[in-house]
């Protein structure tokens, strides 16, 4: 699991690479939390196009960053998310609490 | 209810979090045998994903323990998946069951059951306290033409 951030403007954008399971779950939750502690953005946008596999644990990542969205006051998009993925949010019912595209 | 196996691999390994991946690819490897979709691989690498992580999670939350995955195919095409853990336990496999129901934390999103019969035809769940978990999962692949 590779995470670039990048951050301006108080946008925030992190890339997300490899297997989002629960072993890289655990590393992009620790990255999340810190670039959101310096960031402090307005909107945070996931790219998942380097997503090659997710499991449950992706959506623990995904819920966790709406909820710190909504401590912030901001918005959240999730974007670029592969098929494997989408079929996973979709199978949990995770597009209907988070913009997805 | 034990079918006659065409073909069997049983896999036995510790709890560790890396193994995790070692499991998926592995379930994916023995049901290429049976000519699959890109998308049923990829229901059955993510259902077993799943179930090998709640092993290694929840089974033995502060402990490595054994977990095994016996992969079988049946007849008529049917992929029966089998993960087992002698670990803690689930107290209530009702529950245990329902979307977003978690002893996980944070950390996890209580959506691995769901996922699993979401992917598979058919989720069985054994389990009693401070004994362990059994999992097993069918999924019937679609026939396709040979070439």
């Amino acid at each position: 699991m590779e995470i670039q951030v990048k951050s301006a403007d108080r946008n925030l954008l992190l890339e997300f690479s490899g297997e989002l399971d629960n072993q890289g779950a655990g590393i992009a939750l620790r990255e999340l939390e810190e670039a959101l502690e310096a960031a402090l953005p307005r909107k945070l946008v996931l790219d998942m196009s380097g997503i090659t596999f997710m499991d449950s644990s992706g959506i623990a990542v995904i819920l966790r960053a709406q909820q710190k969205m909504q401590t912030l006051d901001g918005s959240l998009l999730v974007r670029r998310v592969p098929p494997q993925a989408r079929r996973v949010l979709e199978a949990a019912g995770i597009n209907r609490l988070v913009t997805i595209k | 209810m034990r079918t006659k196996a065409v073909n069997e691999v049983t896999l036995d390994f510790p709890s560790q979090s890396r193994n995790e991946s070692f499991a998926r690819s592995a379930a994916a490897c023995f049901a290429a045998q049976m000519d699959p979709t890109l998308n049923e691989l990829e229901d059955i690498k993510t259902a077993v994903s799943e179930a090998v992580t709640n092993a290694i999670v929840h089974g033995y939350p502060d402990a490595i323990g054994g977990v095994m995955l016996r992969m079988r195919v049946l007849e008529g095409n049917v992929l029966e998946l089998t993960v087992k853990d002698r670990g803690r336990g689930i107290a209530d496999v009702e529950k245990a069951r329902q979307p977003m129901f978690t002893t996980g934390g944070e950390e996890r999103s209580g959506m691995g059951f769901t996922i699993m019969e979401s992917f598979m035809d058919k989720v069985a769940v054994r389990s009693a306290v401070n004994k362990g978990t059994t999992v097993v999962m069918r999924k019937k692949l679609a026939p396709r033409l040979k070439k």
